[in-house]
């Protein structure tokens, strides 16, 4: 079990929803994983499924035509399972969020772990919020345990 | 008793070398993409941490697929490491083969089935150039058996190589596509790049695409193993060869786009099939 939590400590996939976000926090999400931040040193690698996937990022003002969306993306994963929400719209709906059409951040439509504030979000932000995700795991994860026994 | 402790070491010490032979390409590949990159051990990491995930199956009859691919890729290379016909180990290797793309196409997801057909058409692509090449050892050898062509490069002191070049340079070819590298990674990508979302690995999760991982190694270590027949004659070169084969797959992966199935099948069937037609031809005159 020790092997098993170490590895997943160590090798974090993210699938990444943007619900309808202006692309700035997108661009900062896609910019881990260039050569200037290389987030793969730490195993994290952007696979694009969601049933492969431990880490959900949401980025992106959450509205009543994606919620169904995101919260179908979010069912797909096997746990264990973190959600980080990136950026003000998606932690509260940022200055969208007086609008009519627009759902006051992703944790209404499902169990949001991790909140990175920012508009946008910076990339060393990102991966601090992925990192502070992975603790929610060992938690997760011990709570998973103790439900079993 | 001998070849006991070989068959347990073939199958202990082949996912171990395969694993870290994927570390150092994902290493490499980072490097190349002037990237720090991740550890060597991470491809270890990826697959411990899958099966420690959630069991998750869109259809049950994926879980027998998957058991049936790692079979089929152990004992293909077990039958290998024990020196069996080539043609049963080319046989064992495409059942495995099938076995995937039957659980990819078992369940209903479009990205999915795009897989599986990809992956039928890739495996339509090498098959043939391996079968040739294994006939073209054969023409030379006099036999089909691993150990008896390796024994024939030894008494002759020519190794395969010199004899069989065109087959050599197809075997490249071969090896892009079964080690899913660009440009042939159209089914599914070994790295982490999205093709068709993970294209034949799609519907896979979990601690399945962790066994399938595993197999990918056996397979790996397979194809490494018959580049390595290419110079059976001195192990140390054969050795080198293959190191050398590995490092020009990764070349070859960061060099090039991804290119669609026609032209696979159009450069597999056509250069690949004549320049080993070729090969084999020239030899019946210089005999």
């Amino acid at each position: 079990m020790g092997l098993i939590n170490t590895s997943r400590a160590k090798s974090p996939w993210v699938v990444h929803f943007d619900c309808g976000s202006c692309n700035g926090c997108d661009i900062e999400v896609l910019a881990c994983l260039t050569p200037l931040y290389d987030v793969e040193r730490f195993g994290i690698l952007n696979i694009g499924n969601p049933k492969h996937a431990d880490v959900l990022l949401v980025t992106g003002t959450v509205n009543p035509r994606n919620e169904r969306v995101l919260r179908n993306v979010y069912e797909q994963m096997p746990e264990p399972k973190v959600v980080v929400a990136i950026g003000a719209c998606a932690c509260t709906g940022g200055i969208f969020s007086e609008c009519y059409n627009v759902v006051q951040g992703a944790d209404k439509v499902i169990p949001v772990d991790v909140y990175v504030p920012g508009c946008a979000a910076r990339p060393e932000a990102i991966i601090d919020g992925v990192v502070l995700g992975l603790q929610k795991f060992q938690e997760k994860v011990a709570k998973m345990n103790s439900k079993a026994v | 008793m001998n070849t006991t402790l070989l068959v347990v070491l073939a199958i202990v010490l082949a996912p171990i070398i395969g694993g870290l032979l994927s570390g150092i390409d994902r290493k490499i590949t980072a490097r190349v993409q002037g990237r720090f990159g991740p550890p060597i051990l991470q491809p270890f990491y990826d697959v411990f941490k899958l099966l420690g995930k959630e069991r998750f199956f869109t259809n049950k009859v994926q879980i027998v697929y998957v058991i049936t691919y790692l079979f089929f890729a152990m004992l293909s290379f077990v039958l290998f490491v024990l020196g069996q016909d080539l043609i049963a180990i080319i046989f064992v290797l495409t059942v495995g083969g099938g076995a995937v793309v039957m659980g990819a196409l078992s369940v209903r997801s479009p990205y999915s089935q795009i897989g599986g057909q990809r992956e039928i058409l890739q495996m339509l692509a090498y098959d043939p150039l391996l079968l040739i090449a294994v006939v073209g050892m054969y023409v030379v050898t006099g036999s089909f058996k691993v150990s008896e062509i390796a024994a024939w490069q030894m008494t002759n002191a020519t190794p395969l190589l010199y004899v069989l070049p065109l087959v050599f340079i197809v075997l490249v070819e071969v090896l892009t596509i079964k080690m899913r590298k660009s440009p042939f990674d159209i089914s599914a990508c070994h790295h982490g790049h999205q093709e068709i979302v993970r294209g034949v690995h799609t519907e896979f999760s979990g601690p399945y695409l962790a066994l399938i991982e595993i197999a990918h190694w056996y397979e790996l270590m397979l194809v490494l193993g018959f580049v390595g027949l290419f110079f059976a004659s001195n192990l140390y070169i054969a050795a080198a060869l293959i190191v050398a084969m590995f490092i020009l797959e990764i070349i070859i992966d960061n060099t090039t786009a991804r290119l669609t199935w026609r032209w696979m099948l159009k450069s597999a069937w056509g250069y690949g099939l004549i320049l080993s037609v070729i090969n084999i031809l020239a030899l019946q005159f210089i005999k």
